[in-house]
This record gives C-alpha cells, sequence and structure tokens, in this order.
C-alpha cells in the first residue's frame, strides 16, 4: 500500500541529528571552509562516541544497524535510516558530514565482494575506541569516468601482490591512512590485457609500506573533507588483502559486485546534495520572508514575482527530487534491484542542488554573494554531487542504456 | 512507514484502464482531436471501469470509498491513453467528488445516487474564468445573497460538456470566499456560449457559460447553509491534474522512445547518440519523480490533511514535465514529429494547457 509516512525511529533520529547540525555543525561550517585541511575533530569524536553507543553506524550495506535484524518480519528500514540521515548532516554542513568516521565507501566493497573472514579481518577495527575511516581510490590522473582505462598495476609474487600506480581524489585518504589506522581499497588491474575482466579490488592498511599520500588538494568547497593523492610504488599486501578471484578468466563477479555498491552509494550521495538544496531553500524562504516577501503554495504562477516562482519551482524540486532518493533506497531495504532509481536519483539530486544553491546565491543578491552568510558555500559544497559517484553524463548513460536496453558498446 | 507499492487491487484497476486506455482511447483520441467528437461508445466503456463510482460510498449508491491514491494512479493511465478521453471520461467526478467532500448530507442523499445509478452522468463544473491571472482563489464569478437565494454573476470558460449535462457545480466568489453551487442547466440567467475553439483538447467539449441575474436556491449551495472548504476540493484537483499530466508525459515518452530505437541516421538508431538517449533518460528520470510527489499528495488527501503545499508543489512540476516531455517527444521525432500522422504534435497542443486547467479533473 502507497505510503508516505516517516518512520517513527527516522523521525526520532532526525530530531536528534538536527540539534547536532545546527549546535556543532553550521558554527563551524565557516572555520573548516576557511581552514581548508584543517580536521573538524570536536564533530568527529561525537559521532564517533554516538556511533558505538548505539550500535549504529552510517556506512552503507546489508548489514547496517537501525535495529531491523532482531525484528526480522518488519520492514527494513536501513538504507531509508541511512540517507535520512546524510540528509540531516548534510543540511548542517556537508564537507563536515562527509568527515564522519566509519567504514565509508572501502567498506561498502568489502560487504559486497568480501569473504566472511576478509569481512571480521578488515572492519572489526571500526568497533574500538577511536574514530577510523576506510575509503576508496579508483580515479587516476589519467581515467575518471572511463574506469576500464586505470593503470595502476597488481602483480602476484609469491603469496602476495605487489602495487603500482597512482590515485588520485581519494575523499578521506589523509584521515583513513594517516589520522586513523583505517585502509583504502584500491583497484587495480592484474591483466592489463582483460580491460574490465582483469579490474580487482585490493585492501591497503594504513602504514603499509610502499602506500604514500602524497598530496591533498585544494578545491572549490566541500574543503573540510580531505581529497588525498596516493601513490603505490611496489607496495606488497597479502593474498588475502585482494576482494574476489584471482582468476581473471571465470571471475567476473568481484567486478560486477563492488560495482554494484553503487546502487547504495548513489543515493547517499543525492542525500546529501539534498540536505544541502533543503538548507539553501529555508535559508532563502526566511530571509525573503523577514524582507515581507512570502511565497504562498497555491497562487496560479501568473499572479507571482519572479522571485515567488524562483522559490516555489526550487522547493517542488526538491520535493520530488527526495521522493525518488526514498524509493531508491526503499528499493534496497526491500531486497529489490534498484539501479536504474539509484541512478536517476543521482541525476535529479545533482542537477537540483547545483541549481537551486545557484539561484539561491541569486536570489540573495549580495547577501548571497557575501562570505558572511553561507549561502555561497553552500553552492560551492552542491556542485560536487554532479560529480562524484558517476557525474551526471555518466548517470544519463547508465539510465539511458537500461530504458533503451541498449550495451555499452550500443550506447557510448 | 513508506512503501511505494500499490495494493493488488490498485494493481488490477491499473491494469484494467491501461488495457483500455493504451489502444481504444488512444486510437479514440486521436480522431477525436481531428473531428471534435469522442465516440460515445469509448465515454461509456470508460464510465464502466467504475472508477467514479468505486469511490462513492454504499450509503449513496456507489460501491467502495473514496481513495486520491487509487484515482490518480487511473487518472495516470486513462491520460495515458489520451487527455480529452481522460477529462471527458471522468467529468462527472468534477460534480460528485466535490458533493462527496463538501456537500451537506442531504445533498449527498440526493445527488450522489443520481450519479452511480446508470451511464455516464451528464454533470460537470465550471471554474476557470477568461483571465491570464485566473486564480480559483479569487474568483470574479460573483454570488451574491439576496436573502432567498444566491445570485451568481460573470463569466466561465473552459466548462466541459456543459452543452449536454444537467447539473453543473458553479464556483463563485461568496464574500471573496470559493463556494461552489448546484446550478440546473438552463436555469434563467445562465447562457452556456458557442463551444470553445482551442489549441488542444480538441476532442472535449468544453464552453464558455455567462452568468447573469442567475439565481440559486440556498439549499444548493455546496455544503448547505454552512458552506463548504474549498481547500480539499482544489487540493483534489490539482493532483488529479498531476497525475494526468504524468500520463501525457508518459505517453510522449514511450512514443519518443520507441521511435528513436528505430528512426535510424548516419547509419545508426538515432537512440544510439547521447544526445537524444540523455533526453530519454532525463523524461524517464523526471517522470518518475514527479509521478511520486503526486502520489505523496494524494496520500495525504486520503488521510486527511492539509495537502495544499504538496498537491501544489507536486502540480507545478507536473505541469512543467508534461510541457518538456512533449516538446521532446516532437523533437526527437524530428520533422515528422511536426506532422499530425504521429501523435507528438498533438501532445504537445495537450500540454501546453496544464498551467491553467485547474479544476478540469477530480479525483
Ligand atoms: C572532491 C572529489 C572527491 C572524490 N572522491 C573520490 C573517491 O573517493 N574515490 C575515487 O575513486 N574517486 C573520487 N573522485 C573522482 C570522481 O569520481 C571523478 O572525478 C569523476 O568520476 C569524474 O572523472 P574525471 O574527473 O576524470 O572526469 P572525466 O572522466 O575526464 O570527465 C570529464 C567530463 O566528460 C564527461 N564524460 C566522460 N565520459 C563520458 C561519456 N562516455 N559520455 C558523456 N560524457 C562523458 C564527464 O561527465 C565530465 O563532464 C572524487 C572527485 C572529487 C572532485
Amino acid at each position: 500500500m502507497i505510503a508516505f509516512e516517516m518512520p517513527k525511529p527516522i523521525a526520532d533520529r532526525r530530531e536528534i541529528l538536527k540539534q547536532a547540525a545546527e549546535g556543532m555543525m553550521r558554527p563551524a561550517s565557516r572555520y573548516f571552509d576557511e581552514h581548508e585541511h584543517e580536521i573538524p575533530w570536536d564533530y568527529i569524536n561525537v559521532m564517533w562516541q554516538a556511533i558505538q553507543v548505539t550500535g549504529q553506524n552510517y556506512r552503507p550495506g546489508p548489514v547496517a544497524g537501525s535495529g531491523d535484524a532482531s525484528h526480522s518480519d518488519r520492514p527494513r528500514l536501513t538504507q531509508q535510516m541511512l540517507i535520512h540521515t546524510v540528509e540531516m548532516l548534510s543540511w548542517g554542513d556537508a564537507g563536515i558530514y562527509l568527515c564522519t568516521p566509519g567504514s565509508g565507501l572501502g567498506g561498502a566493497a568489502i560487504e559486497a565482494v568480501g569473504t566472511p573472514g576478509q569481512t571480521e579481518k578488515f572492519l572489526k577495527r571500526f568497533a574500538g575506541d577511536k574514530p577510523t575511516w576506510a575509503c576508496m581510490a579508483m580515479t587516476e590522473p589519467h581515467a575518471g569516468s572511463d574506469t576500464a582505462a586505470i593503470r595502476t598495476r597488481a602483480v602476484r609474487q609469491g603469496d602476495g601482490w605487489t602495487i603500482d600506480g597512482t590515485k588520485i581524489f581519494v575523499t578521506g585518504g589523509h584521515k583513513s591512512l594517516i589520522d586513523s589506522n583505517g585502509f583504502v581499497v584500491v583497484w587495480a588491474t592484474i591483466d592489463p590485457t582483460a580491460g574490465r575482466a582483469g579490474m580487482r579490488p585490493f585492501v591497503v592498511e594504513a602504514g603499509t609500506p610502499g602506500m604514500t599520500v602524497t598530496k591533498l588538494e585544494k578545491k572549490m568547497g566541500i574543503r573540510a573533507s580531505d581529497t588525498a593523492m596516493i601513490v603505490f610504488e611496489n607496495c606488497r599486501v597479502p593474498a588475502d588483502n585482494l576482494l574476489g578471484s584471482a582468476d581473471v578468466a571465470t571471475e567476473q563477479k568481484g567486478f560486477k559486485g563492488a560495482m554494484a555498491t553503487f546502487d547504495a552509494t548513489r543515493p547517499i550521495v543525492a542525500a546529501s546534495a539534498l540536505g544541502i538544496a533543503r538548507a539553501t531553500l529555508e535559508f532563502v524562504k526566511e530571509t525573503l520572508a523577514a524582507q515581507g516577501v512570502v511565497t504562498p503554495y497555491g497562487v496560479p504562477r501568473n499572479k507571482l514575482t519572479a522571485v515567488q516562482r524562483d522559490v516555489l519551482e526550487m522547493e517542488a524540486a526538491i520535493n520530488a527530487a527526495w521522493l525518488l532518493t526514498l524509493k531508491a533506497t526503499w528499493l534496497i531495504d526491500q531486497k529489490r534491484p534498484n539501479t536504474l532509481e539509484a541512478s536517476m536519483c543521482k541525476i535529479k539530486a545533482g542537477e537540483v542542488v547545483t541549481k537551486v544553491t545557484q539561484k539561491g546565491v541569486e536570489l540573495l543578491g549580495p547577501l548571497g554573494y557575501s562570505r558572511k552568510l553561507l549561502v555561497e558555500k553552500w553552492m560551492r559544497d552542491a556542485k560536487i554531487n554532479d560529480l562524484f559517484e558517476g557525474t551526471g553524463q555518466i548517470n544519463r548513460l547508465i539510465v539511458a542504456r537500461r530504458i533503451l536496453g541498449y550495451s555499452s558498446k550500443e550506447l557510448k | 512507514m513508506y512503501s511505494f507499492e500499490p495494493t493488488e487491487e490498485q494493481q488490477m484497476l491499473v491494469e484494467a484502464v491501461r488495457r483500455f486506455a493504451a489502444k481504444e482511447v488512444r486510437d479514440a483520441g486521436r480522431d477525436a482531436d481531428e473531428s471534435g467528437t469522442l465516440p460515445q461508445t469509448v465515454i461509456d466503456k470508460g464510465w464502466e471501469l467504475g472508477i467514479l463510482q468505486s469511490s462513492i460510498p454504499e450509503e449513496y449508491g456507489g460501491f467502495g470509498a473514496r481513495s486520491a491514491v487509487t484515482g490518480v494512479l487511473a487518472a495516470e493511465e486513462l491520460a495515458y491513453g489520451d487527455l480529452a478521453a481522460a477529462m471527458a471520461i471522468l467529468a462527472p467526478g468534477l460534480f460528485a467528488l466535490p458533493i462527496l467532500i463538501g456537500g451537506s448530507e442531504a445533498q449527498r442523499k440526493t445527488l450522489l445516487p443520481k450519479a452511480c445509478a446508470g451511464g455516464h452522468f451528464p454533470a460537470t463544473a465550471a471554474l476557470i474564468e477568461p483571465k491570464y491571472d485566473f486564480d480559483s482563489a479569487a474568483l470574479t464569478v460573483t454570488a451574491r445573497d439576496d436573502g432567498d437565494s444566491y445570485v451568481l454573476d460573470g463569466e466561465k470558460c473552459y466548462v466541459p460538456l456543459a452543452a449536454d449535462v444537467e447539473h453543473l457545480l458553479v464556483y463563485a466568489s461568496l464574500d471573496g470566499k470559493t463556494q461552489g453551487f448546484v446550478v440546473g442547466n438552463g436555469t434563467p440567467g445562465m447562457a452556456v456560449g458557442e463551444r470553445e475553439k482551442n489549441m488542444g483538447l480538441r476532442g472535449l467539449p468544453t464552453y464558455e457559460i455567462n452568468f447573469s441575474q442567475c439565481p440559486v436556491a440556498c439549499a444548493d449551495r455546496l455544503g448547505g447553509a454552512a458552506g463548504h472548504d474549498f481547500a480539499p476540493i482544489v487540493n483534489a484537483s490539482r493532483v488529479a491534474l498531476g497525475a494526468m499530466a504524468v500520463g501525457l508525459s508518459r505517453a510522449a515518452y514511450d512514443y519518443a522512445l520507441n521511435y528513436a530505437k528505430e528512426r535510424e541516421a548516419f547509419g545508426e538508431p538515432i537512440a544510439r547518440r547521447q544526445s537524444i538517449a540523455f533526453m530519454l533518460a532525463e523524461m524517464a528520470t523526471e517522470i518518475e519523480a514527479v509521478r511520486l510527489a503526486v502520489w505523496q499528495a494524494a496520500w495525504l488527501l486520503d488521510h486527511g490533511r492539509d495537502a495544499t503545499r504538496e498537491a501544489y508543489l507536486a502540480k507545478i512540476a507536473a505541469d512543467d514535465l508534461a510541457l518538456m516531455c512533449a516538446d521532446r517527444a516532437v523533437q526527437i521525432l524530428g520533422g515528422h514529429g511536426y506532422i499530425r500522422d504521429h501523435p507528438v504534435e498533438m501532445w504537445l497542443r495537450n500540454a501546453r494547457g496544464f498551467p491553467m486547467f485547474e479544476g478540469m479533473a477530480m479525483v
């Protein structure tokens, strides 16, 4: 039965998160925007504690908390809870939200394709008392969207693998490898002639010789979040750090499985985008209201001023994008396929937040452009959501191929 | 809980409507755009699906209960077939549903059984007025209380089927508030004009109506002496039109998608070009998003909550969606899209009206 009632556990969680977002994130927003590469430890420590106490974590994947496990007959809320969480934290501050400790994208890959033994071995560190992170490194200087073109090599040597190559734009690379005893899941090819079939994820733990964090990028927005370059030179890892099989000919599950984590992570990016969008919309509406401009529901658009019209169209777009994102996660919780919806919500949310924040700056005029307020920052933060986890174009490709029934060869 | 899954019953209704709409309504709608007349058989068959009758409780002669969610599911499918036909088939609801929502017990007891008794019930409603900034909350048609009756004055337009109905619900401003009045067709002081000639919806007969000192008995004010709240009525209309806009959009999208896979240019199907494929991907994405916004507003209505915000936001998104999808469908068909052999140009003409259509559909 079609229903739109926010479940109580989610509403309760939102209440608490809102306080954290207002009390802890917003006041720190500007500071960490202007002090790039400093780390918001206060937020991190509070979140780490909260995660340990509640037994909930904020990583995607089939095992996370929300008390679902003990009530298996009840509808699962895991992913729906997660996007509500991310939306609210990003409403607080999207850059700081990205510093939330936990197993993140790296953990998602392990959960998707690792053996139970590997999951235990690599993820148990997230139950410790020190904030810990994990990250995922696919992108290389010459290969972003075209993941099959990566050049990082992993060569079998004795009882392990040797990795060589350069990874860029690794979110949380510094926190995972320098600030904590975490790890990176790095994508490498074990057979350059095999294309995608030769690509494998490897876990490289912090402190492994031959791995160096060489650079932190300076960015337009989400400056609180570190974006690292990681160089692998003759970096040796044990055989067990390979996720999936070493056999190129028979094994493709590794790649497909890890790619399937996008089905869970794209709605999370969409939710983050929509948190920023909502923050902007609310601020714009409050500011306009203080100057006597209200945006009533129900008035025909021909009777509205251009400003009112823009605001209401922003609101309508955010609302629709959110419902699409919600559906994409509801499908996961229902154990149904959601690849199409995951890309759709990412397309829509990436576009909506870009437009809403750019409009927001415009609508507030001199106030919008000023660094005294946060709207200009939100516009800078927003744009990343149309870029990472598949650009808007790449997600359009995915949707287009699905609706047309085309392979990646038929629609390039 | 959140859920995006219709009930089995709703699913069965959707499939029944779809079977009927996708071919029979579609074909009839295309012909009617040329001839101006929808075949009565199609309207009767649509009526027999029981969409309205199943919204009315047994005590008032129906066989169900109103569900806006069920209504939007059905409305989307009908409009997927054809918008003019969908509006014609559902037109009796413009009269009956507001009576169910806002009518007095006496009005429900006398009028609703008639609506459910037999074939397509000849009734409609008049809301829109001929001005660029028409606003259903600030009508220029007025109702004046002269003690024994209300007196209507002013000009309405886009009144579906007005020449052939027995009853109309006429909305007028009573002391600045929008109120409905049950008016028998042919009441002195009311003049139905010539059939309108519109850019789209050419299969749907619509009329201007002039009211000049037109008396309405006090008992015929919707809701009786105390009147009624207009918000749940206009919200239900916005939700219904939103669903129809989604249905039209899906029609245009499906048509363009199939065409793009067949049509070749430069040695391959045009769908294999990103500029075409991405348009389709965006259409699919927007259709899904706006559909959910419509569902959400309908769900609020069904739970007796204020749906003003969600219905409005869904409606403006749906207005834009329909125009976007229909325009792109024409673009994807190229010059062929401009030729009336294909339905896409008709969908573009129909879609352009949505921001102005208010009160022309109800769930
Ligand atoms: C702040 C930040 C954090 C990031 N975090 C991570 C991370 O944690 N881990 C990680 O591995 N990567 C990460 N990335 C990398 C990110 O995923 C890539 O930047 C992104 O995938 C795009 O790759 P690119 O920058 O090389 O652009 P390119 O692939 O060079 O694309 C350039 C343009 O061409 C378009 N394009 C490319 N191919 C096609 C096509 N087939 N059809 C149509 N258009 C196309 C793209 O959409 C884009 O507009 C991060 C990036 C940033 C900026």
